[in-house]
């Protein structure tokens, strides 16, 4: 059977549930006794079996089917929620995000079985006390009024809340023909319709044991769900091989009932008030889940077409605008471009929102990261986010998240101090990093805050000097800030020794790197003793932006608008030099000056000594700015930006290019280079 | 790959022909505007516009080493495609066919000069009293092809 067109669905949706595995992990660990959440991860676990069985793979439908055993247990309060279970249940997840991984490079799950994990599940299992699985001998009479199946506490109040909401709550005892062959495949039948119309709160015996065929040819389910008692009778009796269907309908007088009292099911008085809550919640999310599922879930290709439409569409727009020249147009012609223009821009602007995506897919994997590191380095770190639904377009969304993992392990590593010092120094033993995002103008910010050491700027400038770098009376007269920046060189660390983690030297020129190549810029703030702050910047429009257009030689060039800080004319009298570089001073700040046909190899059409002024653009990058020269300016307008290709998309100075209105081609700078 | 057919687009510079492999030709195309890209090899004109991308062209006759010519009615760009992805245009005198071949007819030119340079050819084939030199796409981009 040809299961590779189901592989995307798989993917995708296998790691959603992986998300929310995630998370609920997470949660549970905080709260472990919380049944609604061991309910979720259950649901969720459950969910990943049925796919994993669908698709044949053996080994995740295994692990998943031994958890669903462990989370059965401890939901029913057969085991305890130790953390050294949960930690088991985090190696489970691990472990299944290998097999999804898997699967979307290879198509299959792997050869790994895990049987260490696999053995851990059954040892917690085996520790248990066996329960009491068949209970029907009492009630084999089939008294309508005696109901079949044993509740306990937590039962009672799912079914207590069912009640509540008006749904039927039925107790439905199935007995096959005894001479059933394939008792599993009517089973899976019998369950299919239970499913589609109910929630099946509690069967007997388990359904794993039932799916295993672990059972007579007997079984019964509780049932919460809003068809009536003929329904069901109907549907079950239409299965062939069933012999028996008896429905007996659960009502606040069984609730009432005391008398089944197992031995082992007794679930804790203390505990009551928070099996009510779970129970409640539980009810919820069912009935949740069926309002918020209005979304469509969009391949990224397709909305990547979109966008290359709406480009091409504003490109024609300024192609018209230019054609129609401003002498001939009459007013119907003016209306008609602006409505045009209105529309281009909304449409521009819709389909950006359409690719954008909350920075939460990124960071909901950090929790669970700084856990892990925190646990491996003996510390204590809580990790605070907010701003999670801020949203950035998805192609910065996909290359932001390496960067951010290097930054939070610097902050981990280096930064957050271990507990005795932290102590030592006055501050609470618990080390804390803040991920923040939030929106500033035409940005997104992105800030990783921490309390820990700050960075110890003498040890940096030791390190420039160690690596010879540079000399010892400039390293000396560098001001903190400038000493920072040296941190994003290639292979700089000051860290003594190289852990799994960082101190390997590749990590912050890389995130530099990336960052920039989004059109984005890097800060960092630090305080010794007090902690550090790394400040990332990112635009929020990637592909369309308002640019200058200059002549340098008789070729166009488009300089970002959001990179300009200002234009002047400035007399050539005016530029000195220093050290072999000229510079200017603009307003009490010495810049740079660039002359543009020098570093861009153009043709010199006029001799720049014979003119009297000069065209500079200042350009800024973070806050260091340059003074372009350039030999006229052309125009504003909004530009697209194009990729150059693979080729030449390693250009020194160039950004990439775009199509002017007359079909042309013309390049755009790269700002940060020049800077 | 049953087969051993081999189709190749033939282009002329000067008096020698040349073929590229069909699998690898996207499109022919006139001679359109070129701008130049600062910082790039000399054998690399600069860039087009071709129906909304941005593709780099190459001049074959810089990177073999031959001076330039204008361009004319014949000139042509052929826009190949190799290795995951990557696109470029050459710029031809002229294009003269496809020709069909078999891989039988290949003959390697590994032996003939010590000269490196020449690793972007293929191989050469004999068409009548024709000899077609099969151009390796790959490696007259090589030096550009980052990670």
């Amino acid at each position: 059977m040809d299961m590779s067109q189901y592989l995307n669905i798989f993917v995708e949706e296998s790691r959603e549930n992986l998300q929310d595995l995630n998370t609920s992990l997470l949660e549970l660990e905080k709260d472990p006794g919380n049944i609604s959440i061991l309910n979720e991860i259950f649901r969720v676990a459950h969910t990943l079996k049925g796919m994993a069985g669908t698709m044949g793979y053996t080994h995740m439908s295994n692990l998943t089917h031994k958890m669903e055993d462990v989370l059965d247990g401890l939901r029913n309060e057969r085991i305890q929620a130790t953390a050294n279970v949960i930690d088991v249940l985090f190696k489970c997840l691990d472990a299944l995000e290998n097999y999804v991984e898997n699967v979307s490079l290879t198509g299959s799950e792997g050869d790994e079985e895990y049987s260490e994990i696999v053995d851990y599940l059954s040892g917690i299992l085996n520790h248990d006390i066996p329960e009491k699985t068949v209970q029907d001998n009492n009630t084999a009479s089939g008294k309508k009024d005696n109901l079949r199946l044993e509740l306990n506490e937590y039962d009672r109040n799912v079914i207590e809340n069912a009640l509540g909401q008006s749904l039927n709550v039925f107790e439905i005892y199935v007995e096959l023909d005894q001479k059933c062959l394939l008792k599993a495949a009517r089973v899976f039948i019998i369950f299919q319709i239970l499913e589609k119309n109910s929630d099946i709160i509690k069967s007997v015996p388990p359904v794993n044991d039932i799916e295993d065929e672990k059972f007579d040819y007997y079984f019964t389910v509780a049932v919460i769900t809003k068809k009536d008692r003929e329904f069901f009778v109907k549907e079950l009796n239409s299965v062939s091989e069933v012999r028996k269907v008896e429905i007996t309908e659960i009502t606040r007088t069984h609730l009432g009932d005391n008398k089944q009292a197992p031995a082992v099911d007794n679930a804790k008085r203390t505990e009551i008030k928070e099996d009510k809550h779970g129970a409640k919640d539980a009810a919820q999310k069912t009935s949740d889940k069926k309002v918020t599922a209005k979304t469509v879930r969009v391949d990224i290709e397709r909305l990547d077409v979109l966008m290359n439409l709406v480009s091409e569409l504003i490109i024609i727009k300024t192609r018209l605008d230019g054609i129609i020249s401003a002498g001939e147009r009459d007013r119907e012609i003016s209306q008609t471009l602006e409505s045009l223009e209105r529309v281009t821009t909304s449409l521009h602007d819709a389909v950006m929102k359409a690719r954008m995506v909350p920075v939460e897919t990124v960071f909901s994997r950090f929790p669970r990261m700084v856990r892990d590191i925190a646990k491996e380095l003996n510390k204590d770190i809580v990790l605070h986010m907010s701003g999670e639904e801020t949203e950035l377009d998805r192609t910065v969304i996909d290359e932001i998240g390496e960067p951010l993992i290097h930054i939070i392990r610097n902050s981990a590593d280096h930064g957050i101090e271990k507990p005795e010092d932290r102590i030592k120094k006055g501050k609470e033993r618990t080390g804390n990093i803040w991920l923040r995002a939030y929106q500033d103008g035409n940005n997104v910010i992105i800030e990783v805050d921490d309390d820990g050491a700050g960075i110890d700027i003498e040890k940096v400038r030791r390190k420039i000097l160690e690596k010879g770098l540079e000399s010892e009376e400039i390293v000396n007269g560098l001001t903190d800030d400038e000493v920072i920046q040296y941190l994003f060189l290639p292979n700089f660390s000051t860290s003594d020794k190289i852990t799994d983690i960082s101190g390997r030297g590749v990590g912050l020129d890389v995130v530099k790197t990336k960052i920039e190549a989004l059109g984005g810029s890097v800060d960092v703030i630090s305080k010794r003793g007090l902690g550090s702050k790394i400040i990332i910047r990112l635009p929020l429009t990637l592909a369309i932006i308002q640019a200058l257009l200059v002549l340098v030689g008789n070729e166009k060039f488009a300089i970002p608008l959001n990179s300009i800080r200002e234009i002047y004319n400035l007399n050539p009298q005016d530029i000195k030099y220093v050290r072999n570089q000229e510079v200017t001073v603009l307003r009490d700040t010495v810049i740079p000056i660039i002359r543009l046909h020098n570093v861009l190899d153009t043709e010199v059409t006029e001799d720049d000594s014979s003119k009297k002024y000069l065209t500079c653009v200042v350009v800024k990058k973070g806050e260091k700015l340059t003074g372009l020269i350039v030999d006229s300016l052309i125009n504003q307008q909004e530009i697209v930006i194009k990729s150059l290709g693979r080729l030449l998309s390693g250009i020194r100075f160039i950004a990439g290019a775009t199509i002017l209105g007359d079909g042309n081609v013309a390049l755009i700078l790269d700002v940060n280079s020049l800077v | 790959m049953a087969s051993s057919h081999r189709q190749y687009v033939v282009f002329r510079i000067d008096n020698d022909e040349y073929g590229a492999d069909i699998n690898k030709v996207t499109i022919i195309e006139r001679m359109a505007t070129i701008t130049r890209v600062p910082k790039t090899p000399p054998y690399i004109k600069g860039v087009i516009n071709l129906r909304g991308d941005i593709v780099p062209v190459m001049d074959l006759r810089t990177r073999f080493g031959i001076p330039e010519k204008e361009a004319d009615d014949n000139t042509r760009i052929v826009i190949v495609e190799v290795s995951n992805n990557i696109g470029f245009g050459i710029i031809v005198d002229s294009v003269v066919e496809v020709l069909q071949t078999e891989e039988s007819d290949i003959e390697s030119v590994s032996g003939f000069t010590g000269n490196a340079n020449l690793d972007y050819i293929s191989g050469v084939v004999r068409s009548g009293d024709r000899l077609i030199t099969l151009l390796n796409l790959e490696k007259l981009v090589s030096e550009l092809i980052t990670v």
